[in-house]
C-alpha cells in the first residue's frame, strides 16, 4: 500500500496537461476563482437588498464587517481604520480559501507556502515602508526600549530587530503550516480507511480531525487577520 | 520516451507515476503561478471589497443605528407625553374631587340651613299651638268650675226638697259658693 498524502497539493493544469506557466490557468486558480465568487456571493449579492432588516446572508456580511471592523479599530485605533480594506481582503481570502479547502476533492491555496509567503511578506514590507512614512527614523524606536535598563537596551534592541524580521516567516508559516498539516493528516487517515482492519477507527479519525480542521481554518483566519493588525499598530504607533 | 514526455510535462516535482516528489509546496516550477494568481484573485477581492461590498455595508449599518435612534428618541418623545397625560389625568381627576368637596359641602352648609328654618318655624307653630291648647284648656277649666257651680245648686236644691226642706234659691247658691270656697 503506497500513500501519497501531500498528491492533493500538485499544481495541475486545468486544461490538458502541458508545463504550469507563471499564466496558466491551474487548479489553484480554479479555487481562487470560487473563493472570490463566493465572496462576491456573499458580500455583493447577499447585500444587494440592503435591508434595513436584514437577511439571513446579509447579516452574515454584516456580522464578518463588524467583526474586522472592530477588530482594526480596536488594535490599530481610529488612524488604522482607513487600511480596513486591506485588512479586510486578507481576512476574507483567507478565511474562503480555508473553509473551501475543506470540500472534498478541493484545493487549498492557503496550504501552499508560496501564497502565504506572498501574504505575510506582503504585510511585512508595507508595514515596515508604511512605518518610516509616517513616522521617519523614529520608526526605530520600534527597538529602543526606553524603558528598559540603559545596559540592556542594545542587547534588547538586538532581540527585537531579529524578531521583527522573523515575523513574516512565522507569519506565513503559521498559516500554511496549519493548513497543509491538517489537510495531509485526514489523507494519511484516509490511507488507512482502505484496510478493513483499522478502517473504523480511520474514519474515525478522519472525522474528528475533520472538525478539528473547521476551528482550524477559521481560527488561522483570525489569526492572520489580528497579527496584521498588531504589525500594522507597531508602524504607526512605533513608540512604547 | 514515455518518461521524456512526463518530465517534459511535469517538471521536477512530480515522479513517473505522477505524484509528487517531495513537498509539492516548495516545487519551485509552480510558484510563479501560484503567486500571479494570488495577486490577481487579490486585486479583484480588494476592488470588489473597496468600491462595492464594504461602502454598501458601512451604509446600511449607519442608516440602521440612525434608524434605531430615531425610533429610540420617539419612544422617549412618547414616553414623556404620556406621563404629561398622565400627569393631566391626576390634575383632572383632583380637580374633580375638591369640586366634589366643595358641592357636598356646601349642600351640607345649605340643608343645614334650611333644617334651621322649618325647625324655628316648626318651634314657632309648636309654641303657638301650645299656647291655643292651654287657652282652650283654661276655657274649658272655667266653663268646667261654672258648670260644677250649678251642678252643685241643682243638686243641693234637690237635695233640700228631698230632706224635705225648703229653701230658696239665692239662700242655697250662698251656701254652695261658701263651700266650694271651702
Amino acid at each position: 500500500m503506497v500513500f501519497h498524502p501531500l498528491d492533493q497539493f500538485i499544481v495541475k493544469p486545468l486544461f490538458g496537461d502541458g508545463p504550469v506557466h507563471w499564466y496558466t490557468p491551474t487548479n489553484v486558480t480554479l479555487w481562487m476563482a470560487i473563493g472570490l465568487l463566493c465572496i462576491v456571493g456573499l458580500f455583493v449579492l447577499g447585500g444587494r437588498g440592503r435591508a434595513i432588516v436584514p437577511t439571513r446572508v446579509q447579516s452574515i456580511g454584516e456580522l464578518i464587517y463588524g467583526f474586522i471592523y472592530k477588530m482594526v479599530e480596536d488594535v490599530t485605533g481610529k488612524d488604522g481604520v482607513k487600511y480596513f480594506p486591506y485588512i479586510m481582503t486578507l481576512f476574507v481570502f483567507i478565511l474562503f480559501a480555508n473553509y473551501l479547502a475543506l470540500l472534498p476533492m478541493s484545493y487549498s491555496p492557503t496550504s501552499m507556502i508560496a501564497v502565504t509567503a506572498v501574504l505575510g511578506f506582503g504585510v511585512f514590507i508595507a508595514v515596515t515602508i508604511l512605518g518610516f512614512v509616517k513616522n521617519g527614523a523614529s520608526f526605530l524606536a520600534l527597538f529602543w526600549m526606553s524603558d528598559a535598563p540603559l545596559v540592556l537596551r542594545p542587547i534588547i534592541a538586538i532581540i527585537e530587530v531579529i524578531s521583527y524580521f522573523v515575523r513574516p516567516v512565522s507569519h506565513s508559516i503559521r498559516l500554511a503550516g496549519n493548513i497543509m498539516a491538517g489537510h495531509a493528516v485526514i489523507k494519511v487517515f484516509a490511507g488507512f480507511a482502505a484496510l478493513t482492519l483499522v478502517s473504523p477507527v480511520a474514519i474515525l479519525g478522519i472525522t474528528a480531525i475533520y472538525g478539528l480542521e473547521v476551528l482550524v481554518a477559521g481560527i488561522q483566519a483570525y489569526v492572520f487577520t489580528i497579527l496584521t493588525c498588531v504589525y500594522l499598530k507597531d508602524a504607526l504607533h512605533p513608540h512604547h | 520516451m514515455a518518461t521524456e514526455i512526463n518530465d517534459a510535462v511535469a517538471g521536477a516535482c512530480l515522479d513517473a507515476g505522477g505524484s509528487a516528489l517531495g513537498m509539492p509546496q516548495l516545487c519551485a516550477d509552480w510558484i510563479p503561478n501560484q503567486i500571479f494568481w494570488l495577486l490577481i484573485t487579490l486585486a479583484a477581492i480588494y476592488f470588489v471589497m473597496s468600491r462595492i461590498a464594504l461602502p454598501r455595508i458601512a451604509s446600511v449599518l449607519a442608516e440602521r443605528s440612525g434608524t434605531i435612534t430615531n425610533d429610540l428618541a420617539a419612544a422617549e418623545d412618547f414616553k414623556i407625553k404620556a406621563k404629561e397625560a398622565e400627569a393631566t389625568y391626576q390634575q383632572a381627576l383632583r380637580d374633580a374631587r375638591a369640586e366634589a368637596d366643595a358641592i357636598i359641602a356646601e349642600a351640607k352648609a345649605s340643608i343645614n340651613s334650611d333644617l334651621a328654618v322649618e325647625l324655628a318655624k316648626a318651634d314657632a307653630q309648636i309654641a303657638e299651638k301650645t299656647a291655643e291648647s292651654e287657652k282652650a284648656i283654661a276655657a274649658i277649666r272655667e266653663s268646667a268650675m261654672e258648670s260644677v257651680a250649678v251642678i252643685a245648686n241643682n243638686t243641693a236644691k234637690e237635695l233640700v226638697a228631698v230632706i224635705g226642706g225648703n229653701a230658696d234659691a239665692k239662700t242655697i247658691t250662698a251656701a254652695v259658693n261658701a263651700q266650694m270656697k271651702g
